[in-house]
């Protein structure tokens, strides 16, 4: 009977579609575009307004006046910003840290999800798969605080493990030298988010077709062979939409909150990010128009990045996002 | 017998399972670890923590840490404060996010890639911190408990545009028979939505209501950038960040937070306080998500192997 009913409304439905006015079809809709207009009408304030902002990045804008009011300066902001030492080394700190978080990220969460895979006792998977997820719930202010707890010099866990293995004969002030800060934020993010991406690879490795592993081992493939040969090309989909992905983001430096709450003026040199280069000349020095440049520095270069990667994996004839 | 079972144990199988639950048991501690120890710290008494030593196990129980936390009264009211931008910034995410999922969802809605690339956007883009705050400043949000509601950025916000796709994603699982039918009996697409897919979703309205909430409880930045100046509104997160910031680099930072300072004649140290607020501010979280752990797999597998 409802067979019928689906049947009936069909051919009545769809030619009509077809011919239908656009305001017609309007009216018949509204009801789907009434749920959504709010929040289009919120994202496009919140989200989108503020590039009325933008303004200020080719203006020297001062306080007191308003925006109309300002002196335009074109492209200067930028010129100077690229031209700027100090400039440069931010970008080279984001970059660095974001391609260490990138590569370290992957390669963990995929061995992990491996190695996990290879565990056939639900019980204990399962509760290494919740304690793994643990840390993905903490804040960053807890994630750095532990963080900086576990590398002090007195009595911080790394050091006194170190020490007692004879790795290093005395304690290491981890977080006031320049050269671990980098490795320091790349292992961060490991520590808090490799359990958690182990999720999506755990599901692309259960979508692999049985059949190639049966293949595979008639073949006289061992474990190894099969992991490099059937598991890996299997899931390469799956890591190629999340490279993607994260190629967009690459200008972030690996995350916000390592930085500003584990950098200080001993590593600045190699902790400074865009963002918090920003929130430098935002907040502290009252030097808006340098930090909107910057801003919007990050958000075209972000965008494109983002374009790129995905033609070129539309061209390599592999997965993409659009 | 023997010696099959022998080779059995020198087989290739039983070396690699050796090594590899070595492997999961070394990723356990290495993950639980800092946060077992931060747990039993806030447990010992502050003094004798300095001595340190303390592993997973506190030395000198004494609940006068959490006291301490909890008889600040700046401490006590952060907590509600972020208590309640959870439950009503989760409320109402959820059931908007979910909603603007519905209408992406339906194929024959006319805006419905407009609609998805301008949320799907707002991942990658952003107007900045700046413009931001100007615009916030103008919308006379500055300073009030509706900012962090409404400001899109860190973890909060009312539409995820990722949650909504994990939603829509849902959806698109369901028979569509269920919608049909229920449009040819009347009903509009907001009755349709309401009564027919609000109910089948449960389990991944369950997954991004966690999603949202541990944004909710664990953003700071909002906090930090456009309501630093009222003490009312602090939360949890930004009372953490205020003691950390006089504690984080205890060699480079010796002035002590006012909160532990006139407390260390009762022996309660900056350390001490910090454990203890810690611990007040991850273990709602972690008592939750183990159970919804099912749901959130399964909600985050469906958003990355379809499609």
């Amino acid at each position: 009977m409802p067979q019928q009913v689906v049947h009936k409304a069909e051919p009545s439905s769809q030619p009509a579609r077809r011919t239908e006015p656009y305001w017609r079809k309007m009216f018949r809709q509204r009801q789907l575009i009434l749920m959504s207009l709010p929040m289009v009408i919120y994202v496009v304030i919140f989200a989108y307004g503020p590039i009325w902002g933008w303004m200020m990045a080719f203006q020297q804008y001062k306080p007191g006046f308003s925006i109309f009011d300002q002196k335009w300066v074109g492209f200067d902001q930028f010129r100077f910003l690229l031209m700027d030492e100090g400039f440069t080394r931010v970008l080279r700190n984001t970059i660095a840290m974001s391609v260490i978080s990138l590569v370290l990220g992957f390669v963990t969460a995929i061995g992990l999800a491996l190695l996990l895979n290879e565990i056939k006792k639900t019980g204990i998977k399962r509760i290494i798969q919740t304690i793994s997820y643990l840390p993905h719930f903490l804040s960053w202010i807890i994630v750095t605080g532990l963080v900086s707890m576990s590398l002090s010099t007195e009595g911080g866990i790394v050091n006194i493990v170190l020490v007692k293995l004879h790795l290093i004969d005395e304690p290491i002030v981890w977080l006031s030298e320049g050269k671990y800060f980098w490795g320091i934020v790349g292992a961060t993010n490991v520590w808090k988010e490799v359990g958690w991406n182990t999720i999506i690879y755990l599901a692309a490795i259960a979508s692999v077709d049985p059949s190639l592993y049966e293949a595979a081992e008639m073949d006289g493939a061992g474990r190894y062979r099969k992991i490099w040969n059937v598991t890996l090309p299997g899931i390469r989909p799956v890591i190629v939409i999340l490279l993607i992905l994260n190629i967009g983001w690459i200008l972030n430096g690996g995350g916000f909150e390592i930085q500003y709450f584990l950098g200080n003026g001993q590593v600045l040199d190699y902790s400074e990010t865009i963002d918090i280069f920003v929130l430098k000349y935002g907040l502290r020095i009252g030097n808006y128009s340098l930090g909107v440049a910057a801003g919007i520095f990050k958000t075209v270069v972000s965008i494109i990045l983002l374009y790129c990667a995905n033609l070129i994996a539309k061209r390599l004839g592999e997965e993409r996002l659009v | 017998m023997q010696t099959t079972l022998r080779r059995r144990f020198k087989s290739e199988p039983f070396v690699f399972h050796s090594f590899n639950y070595l492997f999961m048991l070394f990723v356990a501690v290495v993950t639980l670890y800092p946060f077992l120890n931060t747990l039993a710290v806030s447990f010992n008494a502050g003094l004798d923590t300095t001595r340190g030593g303390i592993y997973v196990w506190p030395r000198e129980w004494t609940f006068k840490n959490y006291d301490a936390v909890f008889q600040d009264g700046r401490v006590f009211h952060a907590f509600w404060v972020s208590v309640a931008r959870t439950v009503v910034g989760t409320v109402f995410g959820v059931f908007l996010t979910a909603m603007l999922a519905y209408t992406i969802s339906r194929r024959e809605f006319m805006y419905r890639k407009f609609v998805t690339v301008i949320f799907v956007l707002t991942m990658y883009f952003s107007a900045g911190l700046i413009p931001s705050y100007f615009l916030i400043k103008d919308l006379h949000l500055l300073n009030t408990f509706l900012v962090y509601i409404l400001f899109p950025g860190a973890g909060a916000g009312l539409i995820s545009a990722f949650n909504m796709l994990v939603v829509r994603t849902y959806i698109h699982t369901l028979p569509e028979s269920l919608v049909e039918s229920a449009k040819i009996d009347g009903g509009s697409d907001f009755r349709v939505f309401v009564s027919v897919i609000l109910p089948l979703c449960a389990p991944v309205l369950a997954t991004i209501a966690l999603f949202t909430a541990v944004g909710q409880w664990n953003t700071w930045f909002d906090t930090f950038i456009f309501a630093s100046s009222r003490e009312n509104l602090s939360t949890l997160q930004y009372e953490l960040i205020r003691l950390l910031s006089s504690t984080v680099n205890s060699n480079a930072n010796p002035n002590i937070s006012s909160t532990a300072a006139k407390d260390t004649a009762t022996m309660i140290t900056p350390l001490s306080i910090r454990a203890a607020i810690t611990m007040v501010a991850s273990v709602p979280i972690l008592l939750v998500y183990p159970f919804l752990q099912r749901h959130f797999v399964a909600g985050l597998q469906l958003g990355s192997v379809k499609e």
